[in-house]
């Protein structure tokens, strides 16, 4: 036992479910309950339930709250009607990416859920820039409330009689409050897996009563828990960044294709916005977030190498066109996919690479973003 | 579901498993139950071929997992006889029967009362798993 480890209030429970637990974050959490593939495949064609008890959750409250967000945000704030959620990015002034967010426009205050590693520099940074405007309140509720996702194709249908939130009408990127198996909760449908489903924020101490629930309520149509490990093939297939990864101070939301968060044109005047329009004035970015398709069973993994096809061996063409910032196996196409950042010149959809995997030369190509879109 | 260490194997703390043949010098290598286990969800495996010298403690083949790729330690000193080639594009082998049809190489060791040193019975296996599982 080396340093300890931040449980959330399902720990127990996925001990008790002989989870294999693994660090992440700071945090003690499941990466599987039985295998990555089979609850992968549980969320593609039924429904899984996850703890995600360890993102941060903030609120923003007071008159000033929309004038705060929209200060800190790339999307825009104001403008958004009550029950309407949005992604976006905190960025540095440099238009360097601080962490990406999803925030859902409340009644009396607004919803910020950030990265579980990033959560005490947020916390901070928003509590920082609070105090230039003045009569907002930045409030860390991470600790008092559980979080929890049902994704997959029957999450609608498992989640409807849990809640008298009306969840059958509720849009993409909606959120709604109502109780939840009694308790009061917010549910947004959103989520991280490339497939329908809801995020559903409520007090901690209903949380191991509420697992429990929704697993009995789901396990005849196929729900199961699903861990870390599912979590990251899911969003991987779906074409979705990560923090720590795709994400991080050096690179820009643009080069990452997260121009749709970025509202330039968003009359508040945003941490990164004059470098971003800056970037943006100036052209393409020189390289871009791409997705990558490879043949065999070898799996590229972050850091590897990404260079032209052919190149190999080949004097004065040798040099890296990019690098590998996630790889996994697709359990959904049964080969090896990856994201990494390309030379926009080989950025094109089609574009055969190679990826040095541990010295061996993977052949890949570049394919159409993202790997999986849900069948409508 | 957990398969218990059978009692004629050696087993290694990297979890390797060591099955002297009757003959004395020839051994069969595996990985245990165990590992399979921490592994999970096996997507690829990479073994060397027949005649490569193998060295205690040094890698001999890798295997992936959608996870993590780990490198397979050799538990004896020898030369590579033969490969499971049918482990290639059956994985699922290594889940259902890690210490029979799960074998991996046969080592043609010098043979000798040495062969299997510095190895754990099942017994002590069973014990550092335990311990292992609480880390």
């Amino acid at each position: 036992m080396t340093a300890t480890l931040r449980k959330t209030p399902l720990h127990d429970a996925h001990v008790a479910a002989g989870a294999k637990m693994t660090e992440f974050g700071g945090w003690s959490m499941p990466v599987w309950y039985g295998s990555i593939k089979d609850e992968h495949r549980a969320v593609r064609t039924k429904a899984g339930l996850f703890d995600l008890s360890h993102m941060g959750r903030v609120e923003l409250r007071g008159a000033s709250r929309v004038a705060l967000l929209d200060r800190l945000a790339t999307n825009e704030v104001a403008g958004l009607a009550v029950g309407e959620a949005r992604y976006a990015l905190f960025c540095d002034e440099r238009g360097g990416t601080v962490d990406d967010i999803v925030y859902y426009v409340l009644p009396d205050r607004l919803l910020v859920v950030v990265n579980a590693s990033n959560r005490e520099k947020d916390v901070a940074w928003m509590r920082e820039q609070a105090r230039a405007v003045r009569g907002a309140e930045v409030v860390d509720r991470s600790d008092e409330l559980a979080m929890i996702a049902i994704q997959g194709p029957l999450a609608a249908e498992i989640l409807a009689p849990l809640t008298t939130a009306a969840i059958a009408d509720l849009g993409y990127y909606r959120g709604a409050e109502g109780l939840f198996l009694g308790t009061p909760a917010v549910i947004g449908r959103t989520g991280y897996t490339g497939e329908d489903g809801f995020e559903v924020y409520f007090p901690r101490e209903q949380a191991e009563r509420a697992w429990g629930a929704v697993l009995d309520a789901g396990r005849a149509r196929g729900l199961v828990p699903v861990g870390l490990g599912a979590r990251d093939t899911l969003r991987l297939e779906a074409g979705m960044a990560l923090y720590g990864h795709e994400l991080t101070a050096d690179i820009d939301p643009l080069e990452a294709g997260l121009g749709f968060a970025v509202k330039l044109q968003k009359p508040a005047d945003f941490v990164g916005k004059a470098a971003l329009a800056a970037r943006k004035a100036a052209g393409a970015p020189a390289r871009r977030l791409v997705c990558i398709e490879g043949e065999g069973r070898k799996i590229p993994r972050e850091g590897h190498a990404i260079y032209r096809a052919g190149e190999a061996g080949q004097a004065g063409a040798t040099d890296p066109v990019g690098k590998v910032t996630s790889g996994t196996f697709s359990p959904t196409f049964e080969k090896p996919i990856a994201m990494g950042y390309v030379a926009a010149a080989a950025a094109e959809v089609g574009t055969p690479l190679e990826i040095d995997v541990r010295g061996e030369r993977l052949p890949s190509r570049i394919v159409k973003k993202p790997f999986y879109k849900r069948p409508k | 579901m957990t398969i218990v260490p059978p009692p004629d194997v050696r087993y290694s703390e990297s979890h390797e498993w060591a099955r002297l043949d009757e003959d004395g010098k020839t051994v069969a290598v595996g990985i245990t139950d165990f590992a399979v286990k921490e592994l999970q969800d096996l997507v690829f495996i990479t073994l060397p071929k027949p005649g490569t010298k193998v060295a205690r403690g040094q890698r001999f083949g890798e295997i992936e997992s959608v996870k993590a790729v780990s490198d397979l330690i050799a538990p004896v000193d020898g030369e590579v006889l033969a490969v499971n080639g049918a482990l290639e594009g059956k994985l699922e082998v290594l889940a259902q029967d890690p210490y029979g049809a799960g074998w991996m190489i046969q080592v043609r060791t010098a043979g000798g009362p040495e062969v299997l040193a510095g190895l754990m019975d099942a017994e002590a296996y069973a014990r550092f798993t335990r311990e292992a599982g609480h880390h």
